[in-house]
């Protein structure tokens, strides 16, 4: 009989940085990320994919990482929040959710700007009713919801004015 | 770098913005000591009974597993129950972890796994096997209002209903009446960071514990009495909590046990609960109301009776403030109100978010547009009719009150005389659009509170006090109050807070740490200024022109510089260079802020209050029911407001959380088990993104000098009370239909 639980092996590309060990196959992405790697600023607020805290890219597209088992995605690349910025200057979006006050106690935050910097690219920006629609898988408790429209619609903006810039 | 100070009143963005969006702001669960162990709880599925027996003979064969602490192996904890109450505790007897095999509500935890992995004691969990003798409980609230009771010992902060004139009569001979019953749904706090505590034990076997609390000494307090350890063993720390809202205002299990596990096995611990496991603690208590209005039909209000009813547990009295906001805000000459409590076998509701008048007022303002609509007056005017400027209920002056100021300027952005007043009148297509309001009131609360005020050699001013910020914006309007009353930049400023070794400040909550924080930074950071003018007075090798400066009352400090004259030339000195010029590192003050300072009253001579006013919207589809929000205005009058920027986050967040209060959230209990049954996000639905519309905050001008040292009444729970009526009186605008109970299900 196989042993179910013995350890696997598991590669990925994390923030740029190549990670292989042999783990547990129920170690979820969350967990790795948080309690292996110490990389705590993605968020765990449900663990079964309600509330989007632990939004991380992986290929690019944003995931929950708490739905996704470590060793099943191998050599995928993974995007967290501390890869955003990876040399301290903030993401374009980081800033934007500072100046529209786009949260509060901050929890929910890292996962609603993961998955706005992919909704960015997704194209679902035409409007804050769409917005939110396509927003609606990251809770946020603390009721920031209008400052992170505002900050995602702040991004759209300047994007546009350099897209017309480039053209021009 | 900024160079100027920054004011009070200034909308200045977080400054702990960046941390909290790179991901670098650490929370109860993320400190990662050497040879940390994971402890995961088990839970009793049963109510009420014992513990027969406990098998944990699979569970210590997964591999990693360290320990499994029981009722029967735990370490020796206090042995007198008055030790386990905590800073908020109620009365009654405090539910005390892993103490006994009696099984006192469902979710209570049995066992606690400890083990080198998160994973592998999750697995032993699991495996851990329980036998129960089960004995007889209720958990439904039907019919624990037959057993409502009114405690010997009441709540410290419970405010007991006032009588006057005869309400019963002055009700019979009313010629307009309404009277309803409302049923509020318990509501989880549900904050975004599901609790959670990491305990370090150090190289000298202090403990230093990162626990998600609103009140770090309230829990190092706790600690120490419950476990019997010495004061000077446990450190706690929050500097950042992801949300609250009254959860982290008792110490939940999860630090107790996490600190227990660490004691047993002297090594650090790691204790998170699951979404689950959050609906096992507190709650906002279920709650009816019976409103009975009486009116002249020239709108006046002629009588008020109001009967309220929350839960508590069968082992603590939680009592609420449910009853008395509406005979505090109403002129009418014949009130009167009557509470009690009724009690299940659950675990102890506690405080949520403007804990009572959350339920309390809005119920009374669901019953006000009812009373205004059999009198045929314009809601707004009816409540203009009839508006105290006095606390009515206690005959109390107030120290403000622009409630009238709200009213007005709320409806005028709103666009409410536009409104036509029979119900279902407006209409798009299929949906059927409603405007509603309602006002809010809550109490302004001033606690005595600590602060520290320092200024180091490399010119930068340190602020510390033992506050928390659950998102509340209390780093940024702290590093305000004190840029603006050292005039230094903000960003030469440090603020310390979430430590329970800083200087006192009491547990955060109930709006008072801005009212109360801000004054004791206020206050250290002006005597701060005196002690450093009289060092410079005081001290050998000065330039003449300070020490003339000094006496001719023209020295003055501006954006973190001191200015002078020398010889009608203009010339300054820097703080590095003032603190060396006294031959000293730093210059350091401690100061306790109290009521008495600045011109401030005690509560006992004038009632506080804070105040509100909103306005709503919604759009009903006629077919299935479904109601959406699309516009809610809210107008505040909250004294001075330190940060509009901040101020108005909170007030949308608990506006935003009032909408799920209105339509979506309800715990749902399953009384054969006494289970809350809906124990995730999927089934507990809290407002999402979609379900939000934008939301205008005006903050109405209200100077208060007496309130608070600095004029500031707080923001932090205004939001939640009036919203809902407001939402639900839309409704019955909308649809004709009076729903009394909350949440409103679309289409009944
Ligand atoms: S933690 Fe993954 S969705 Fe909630
Ligand atoms: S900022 Fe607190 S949960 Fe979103």
């Amino acid at each position: 009989m196989n042993d179910v639980s013995a350890d696997i092996p598991c590669r990925l590309q994390i923030n740029g940085k190549t990670y292989a060990a042999d783990l547990p196959p129920s170690v979820t992405l969350l967990d790795l990320l948080r309690e292996r790697l110490d990389l705590t600023g993605t968020k765990k607020g449900c663990d079964r994919g309600q509330c989007g805290a632990c939004t991380v890219l992986v290929a690019g597209k944003r995931v929950k990482s708490c739905l996704v088992l470590a060793v099943s995605i191998p050599d995928a690349e993974v995007t967290t929040i501390e890869g955003l910025s990876p040399n301290g200057q903030l993401h374009p979006m980081q800033q934007a959710f500072i100046e529209a006050d786009a949260f509060q106690c901050g929890y929910c935050t890292p996962g609603q700007i993961m998955s706005a910097v992919a909704l960015l690219a997704e194209g679902h920006t035409h409007s804050r009713e769409e917005i939110r629609e396509f927003m609606s898988g990251n809770l946020c408790r603390c009721g920031a919801y209008n400052g992170i429209v505002d900050a995602i619609e702040q991004v759209v903006a300047q994007q546009n004015r350099n897209h017309t810039g480039e053209a021009a | 770098m900024n160079v100027i100070s920054t004011n009070i009143g200034q909308s200045v963005s977080r400054i702990d913005g960046f941390a909290k969006v790179t991901g670098q702001a650490k929370y109860a669960a993320e400190p990662h000591p050497p040879g940390l162990l994971y402890g995961v709880i088990v839970n009793s599925p049963i109510a009420r009974g014992q513990i027969a027996a406990l098998r944990d003979t699979e569970a210590r064969k997964i591999p990693g597993v360290v320990e499994i602490m029981t009722h029967r192996n735990r370490p020796h904890t206090a042995l007198f129950e008055k030790s386990y109450v905590d800073g908020l505790g109620v009365p009654g007897s405090p539910y005390r972890p892993l103490h006994d095999a009696e099984i006192r509500f469902n979710g209570q935890p049995v066992a606690i796994v400890f083990a080198e992995t998160f994973e592998a004691a999750r697995e032993a969990a699991m495996l851990v096997e329980v036998d129960y003798e089960r004995w007889p409980h209720n958990a439904d609230f039907e019919a624990a209002l037959h057993q409502k009771y009114m405690p010997s010992k009441t709540r410290s902060n419970y405010v007991p209903p006032k009588s006057r004139g005869n309400a019963p009569e002055a009700y019979a001979l009313s010629p307009v009446k309404v009277e309803g019953r409302y049923h509020l749904a318990p509501e989880h706090h549900n904050p975004m960071e599901m609790h959670a505590t990491t305990v370090i034990v150090e190289d000298d076997g202090t403990f230093t514990v990162w626990d998600k609390t609103q009140g770090p000494q309230s829990v190092q307090a706790y600690l120490t009495s419950a476990l019997s350890l010495s004061g000077d063993k446990v450190r706690v720390h929050n500097p950042y909590v992801g949300g609250a809202f009254g959860s982290g205002l008792r110490a939940q299990y999860n630090v107790f046990l996490a600190a227990l596990g660490a004691k047993m096995l002297k090594r650090s611990v790691r204790v998170t609960l699951t979404r689950p496991q959050m609906f096992t603690h507190v709650f906002r208590p279920e709650a009816v109301m019976d409103i009975a209005l009486g009116a002249s039909p020239d709108g006046t209000l002629q009588s008020m009776i109001v009967e309220g009813v929350t839960d508590t547990s069968r082992f603590e009295h939680n009592m609420e403030n449910i009853v008395v906001w509406g005979l505090i805000n109403y002129k009418c000459p014949n009130a009167t109100a009557g509470y009690t409590i009724a009690p299940r076998d659950t675990y102890t509701s506690s405080d949520m978010r403007a804990p009572g008048a959350t339920t309390g007022v809005n119920f009374f303002e669901m019953a006000i547009d009812e009373i205004a609509y059999a009198c045929n007056m314009d809601p707004l005017t009816f409540r203009l009719n009839n508006y105290s400027d006095t606390d009515a209920m206690h005959d109390m002056p107030l120290t403000s009150k622009a409630l009238r100021e709200a009213m007005v300027q709320g409806a005028q952005h709103f666009g409410w005389h536009d409104r036509p007043m029979a119900p279902g009148s407006i209409r798009d297509g299929n949906e059927l659009i409603g405007w509603g309001m309602a006002t809010g009131i809550w109490d302004a609360m001033f606690s005595p509170t600590s602060a520290r005020a320092r200024l180091t050699a490399d010119g930068r001013l340190h602020i510390a006090t033992a506050a928390s910020d659950i998102g509340t914006g209390t780093y940024t309007i702290l590093a305000q109050t004190a840029s603006e009353a050292f005039s230094t930049p903000i960003d030469r400023i440090d603020i310390e807070l979430g430590d329970s070794t800083l200087p006192e400040c009491p547990t955060e909550g109930g709006s008072w740490t801005a009212a109360s924080a801000g004054a004791a930074v206020w206050l250290a950071c002006q005597i701060l200024r005196e002690k450093l003018f009289k060092a410079l007075a005081k001290g050998k090798n000065i330039p003449a022109w300070v020490k003339q400066g000094l006496e001719q009352d023209n020295l003055t400090l501006e954006d973190g510089i001191l200015h002078g004259m020398n010889e009608n030339q203009k010339i300054v000195l820097s703080f590095q260079d003032a603190l060396s010029l006294i031959g000293q590192d730093a210059l350091e003050v401690e100061e306790t802020a109290k009521p008495g300072l600045r011109g401030t009253i005690s509560q006992m001579r004038k009632a506080r209050f804070t105040h509100s006013a909103v306005f709503c919207e919604v759009r009903v589809d006629q077919e299935l029911g479904i109601v959406r929000i699309t516009r809610l205005v809210n107008a505040v009058a909250a004294g001075r407001i330190m940060n509009p920027k901040t101020a108005a986050s909170q007030v949308r967040g608990a506006m935003v959380m009032a909408a799920g209060m209105a339509l979506h959230e309800e715990s749902l209990m399953d009384e054969r088990v006494g289970r809350f049954m809906n124990h995730n996000f999927a089934e507990y639905h809290i407002p999402a993104h979609a379900d939000i519309p934008d939301m205008d905050v005006l903050f109405v001008e209200e100077k208060d000098s007496e309130i608070s040292p600095l004029g500031v009444k707080g923001v932090g729970e205004i939001g939640m009370c009036g919203t809902a009526a407001a939402i639900a009186n839309a409704i019955f605008h909308a649809t004709g239909h009076r729903h009394r109970n909350l949440p409103i299900s679309p289409g009944s």
